[in-house]
């Protein structure tokens, strides 16, 4: 199955199709994770991207049913270097050409994934066309020119859950992902961490959210009702919550005015509020402040974060396009977090009231867990609220 | 936080001479090491008995002694140094970096502590503490501590009977297990037991040849996968891992005649990331405060249990691999780590612009190869097993894992081009095989099941003899992705053959 991979900028990279026989538009992303291809098929902050891996060798592990971070695998492309002949893993169930053409999505491999990446650095994301079917070089190519982009575009609509729901109620998808220790006679395949009881109830508004972000909220006892993005301030407080979580999310910040609106008032509440990513922007709109695209965004999982007040440097998970500008934020909100690559905003705390954010993923899944101690953070914010 | 103000020499102590598992690998850190602290203003002192290294080279150290790598030798320096420190009027003490030199340094180092000279001359060791060396060295304290933080070992057991060692037996639930008598000249009397009848058989030999009646019994792990992580460490506990290696060749083969491939390419994240958490809870614990550790892992194929075998509180071998396939200096970093700079203080050498505090991700694959020299050694057993026997290696970077095995293996400078498929003949012991000539069966099932230097060739053999992935996986135990992987360099060698004829 041939493949072709085709930038607005006329530039078309041909390879081996794998997965779907199929055709897709997108922004043209990187991403640096050297394991977790998975992870990142299936978040849903990846809407309306064709996304290349750095690393060269993928699907070596195969897929499984656990790792998972929501119903299906959202990338408009896949695009590879080398897919691995065989796959390697005791927990693997398909193989990722079989996912992906289960899942309708289009991959390429056997491109020069470098030279690609390094177009994308000098020239930041481009929109691309992916296809699998046959398609000449010139149709490609316009097709990617023709694709109005991400900017301005609202991707939540397409990603958020329609209706509210609670997450989790019986207790099977939370527990932690553990391995199995010497003697012990559990089945490795469903062997799993306990959990505390849920006795804090809260509502997440759900932009895209990751599964592993309620995986790790129900780990720290948090009750979670799952919100549709478009809910209402009224609408989220009749929940009576006892803190608001602002999930990750696809696409363009500036292109949710409603959700700046619901977030806006709950903030005037009081009530507790922590942001993952787009929900870190979000907040920052209702602050006052406002977003703007990165040339090329943050996606891997060694993104350097030091927190200004402690000095500790984590190393976090990232997956995004845009960022906070610092300079447009009210006197009452602090940025205590920064890259230490690129120093943009990495996280902020309101000063006065119980509301922090960061830009990355401490939920990691995939990426390093350093992070993971902000659930419990939020957990004291509320507790002391 | 900065460097310290308090420091005004240090003592570097290098490896010495060249033997197997210590060669120049530690001469490329004590240099990087020698480097990065003179550069910091530091006096640097360095003994090394071995004038062949890079590091005794008149530019690296401010006063460098060639002399015996001993305690008493070491001792004697001290005191010169500081009779020299007070000559000069030096404002600052002398402290002693022994975490780049290999275990040589290390052994030296913990002698002089251990016998009370550092304390009465006041001199700190920087880098690691006595305390911590010792956790990571003593093998048993090591495992109490990893089972005190939560952290898998092999299952095992200490037995003074025969019934004792059956209930061991009986726990640890399968065979074959391994059977290690205490205090016992080179482990003498020790074995792995297949069966009941050998396991009997060797524990009763091993209580009776024990001078305290005791044995270890111990589940083996032979046929586990193997992976290793750098880590590194500064004082503000910021922890970061600067490579992760997977070993082609399973448990059962030292880490340093096995080849290895930097990065991990079989497990998860979700795997990956408890491998990752698990190598700081135990840097944390054992309490290595600055620079780097390597430590290493188990993985069973089979259930994804995952058990620490051991880490080297110190720069070490892999450190020199790692340092190369990332391009993130180790031992310089180490060196700066323990005088008191933080990981973000210091600049990442390759962007120049961004910090060390992060962890490098590649987007190549790397294979090192042991260079073994059997050929120098006829009377020596060819067999490789937990005592390293290589004398050297090669390292290559590809863009896909047969690239660099390919490039690897042509570093070797054995007379090959890579797997095979270079018109050369094999010569095995005194008989002749052509390149593309098929080899015997009955060869290629020995060499395959006992671990040796050429067995990576036998798996292209065997290939082209028609045995297939899992008739190979059941010899060797190594894992399908690197079989099917040299398939691919074999299917391709013959598509050129073919396409010649």
């Amino acid at each position: 199955m041939n493949a072709i991979l085709a930038l607005e900028d006329g530039s078309v990279f041909r390879g081996e199709g794998f997965g779907a026989k199929a055709s897709a538009c997108g922004e043209v992303c990187f991403n640096t994770s050297m394991t977790g291809y998975q992870e990142i098929l299936t978040d849903p902050s990846y809407k309306g991207q064709i996304v290349t891996m750095t690393y060269p060798l993928i699907g070596n592990y195969g897929i499984n049913s656990q790792d998972n971070e929501s119903w299906r695998p959202h990338v408009s492309g896949f695009v590879i270097r080398e897919l691995s002949p065989v796959v390697s893993n005791w927990r693997s169930e398909i193989s990722l050409s079989a996912y992906l053409e289960q899942n309708g999505i289009p991959g390429i491999q056997g491109i020069d994934t470098r030279a690609l990446t390094k177009k994308l650095r000098v020239r930041g994301a481009l929109n691309g066309f992916i296809t699998t079917e046959p398609i000449s070089e010139a149709d490609a190519v316009r097709r990617a020119q023709e694709w109005p982009g991400l900017v301005g575009v609202d991707y939540v609509k397409q990603v958020t859950h329609e209706k509210s729901f609670l997450w989790d109620e019986s207790d099977e998808q939370s527990p932690e992902f553990k391995l199995v220790h010497g003697t012990s006679t559990a089945d490795p395949r469903t062997h799993r961490g306990t959990l505390p009881p849920a006795d804090i109830p809260i509502v997440a508004f759900d932009f895209g959210m990751k599964y592993n972000i309620l995986r790790c909220l129900r780990q720290h006892g948090f009750k979670v009702r799952v919100l549709p993005a478009s809910t209402t301030a009224a609408e989220a407080l009749a929940h009576k919550p006892a803190g608001v979580f602002l999930s990750n999310g696809p696409g363009d910040p500036a292109a949710l005015g409603y959700a700046v609106k619901a977030v806006a008032e709950l903030v005037n509440t009081g009530i507790p509020i922590f942001g993952i990513c787009l929900g870190h922007q979000i907040l920052g709109q209702a602050f006052g402040g406002r977003t703007f695209k990165l040339k090329f965004g943050h996606r891997g999982g060694n993104q350097p974060v030091k927190d200004l007040e402690s000095g500790r440097v984590e190393i976090t998970s990232q997956n995004h396009g845009f960022a906070v500008d610092p300079s447009t934020l009210p006197s009452d909100v602090v940025v205590d977090r920064i890259n230490l690559n690129d120093q943009t905003v990495e996280g902020m705390a309101h000063k006065t009231k119980p509301i922090f954010c960061v830009q990355y993923h401490p939920e990691a899944s995939p990426g390093p867990h350093d992070s993971n101690p902000l659930f419990g953070r939020f957990r004291r914010m509320i507790e002391k609220h | 936080m900065a460097k310290r103000s308090d420091i005004h020499s240090v003592l570097i102590i290098g490896a010495g001479p060249i033997i197997i598992g210590q060669a120049c690998e530690f001469d490329y850190s004590g240099t990087q090491a020698c480097k990065a602290l003179r550069e910091e203003g530091y006096r640097v002192v360095l003994v090394n008995s071995n004038p062949a290294t890079i590091m005794t080279d008149p530019e690296f150290a401010d006063r460098t002694y060639i002399e015996p790598i001993t305690p008493e030798c070491v001792e004697k320096i001290i005191l010169r140094e500081l009779e020299e420190m007070r000559r000069i009027g030096a404002n600052g003490k002398l402290v002693l970096l022994p975490t780049l030199g290999g275990q040589t340094a290390l052994n030296t180092a913990m002698s002089l502590c251990r016998s009370g000279v550092l304390e009465k001359h006041g001199i700190e060791m920087i880098g690691a503490n006595a305390r911590a060396i010792e956790r990571g060295e003593d093998r048993q304290v090591f495992k109490d501590l990893m089972l005190e933080i939560g952290l898998d070992v092999p299952i095992s057991g200490t037995a003074h009977t025969v019934e004792e060692a059956r209930q061991i037996a009986e726990r640890i639930g399968k065979l074959p297990l391994i059977i290690r008598p205490a205090f016992t000249l080179g482990g003498t009397g020790g074995g792995i037991a297949y069966n009941r009848e050998e396991f009997e058989e060797i524990s009763k030999r091993g209580l009776e040849l024990s001078p305290v009646s005791e044995i270890l019994v111990e589940e083996s792990l032979l046929g586990w996968k193997e992976f290793e992580m750098e880590v590194m460490r500064d004082r503000n506990d910021n922890c970061v891992i600067i490579c992760s290696i997977e070993n082609f060749d399973p448990m059962g083969v030292h880490t340093g005649d096995s080849i290895t491939v930097a990065p991990i390419q079989t497990l998860t994240d979700k795997e990956f990331q408890l491998m990752r958490d698990a190598s700081f809870a135990v840097i944390r614990a054992v309490g290595v405060e600055t620079g780097g550790s390597n430590i290493q892992f188990a993985v069973n194929p089979d259930n994804g249990r995952m058990v620490i075998i051991e880490m080297n509180p110190r720069v070490s071998r892999s450190s020199a691999l790692a340092s190369k396939a990332t391009g993130f200096p180790i031992a310089k970093i180490a060196a700066k780590l323990a005088v008191g700079y933080l990981l973000d203080e210091i600049r990442n050498d390759i962007t120049r612009e961004t910090p060390a505090s992060f962890e490098p991700t590649i987007d190549y694959v790397v294979t090192k190869i042991p260079r073994f020299a059997f050929e120098k050694f006829p009377q020596a057993d060819p067999t490789l097993n937990t005592q390293m026997k290589s004398v050297g290696e090669a390292m290559a970077i590809g863009r896909t894992f047969k690239e660099s095995l390919q490039k690897a293996l042509r570093s070797l400078e054995i007379g090959r081009y890579g797997l095979g498929g270079d018109g050369k003949p094999w010569r095995i012991g005194e008989k002749v095989i052509g390149d593309r000539d098929i080899f015997p069966r009955d060869l290629i099932i020995q060499k395959l099941s006992v671990p040796n230097a050429e067995r990576i060739f036998y798996i292209r053999h065997a290939l082209r003899a028609g045995f297939d992935i899992e008739q190979i996986f059941g010899l060797t135990k190594i894992d399908r992705w690197f079989l099917v992987q040299i398939k691919e360099l074999v299917d391709f060698e013959e598509c050129l053959a073919a396409s010649r004829e």
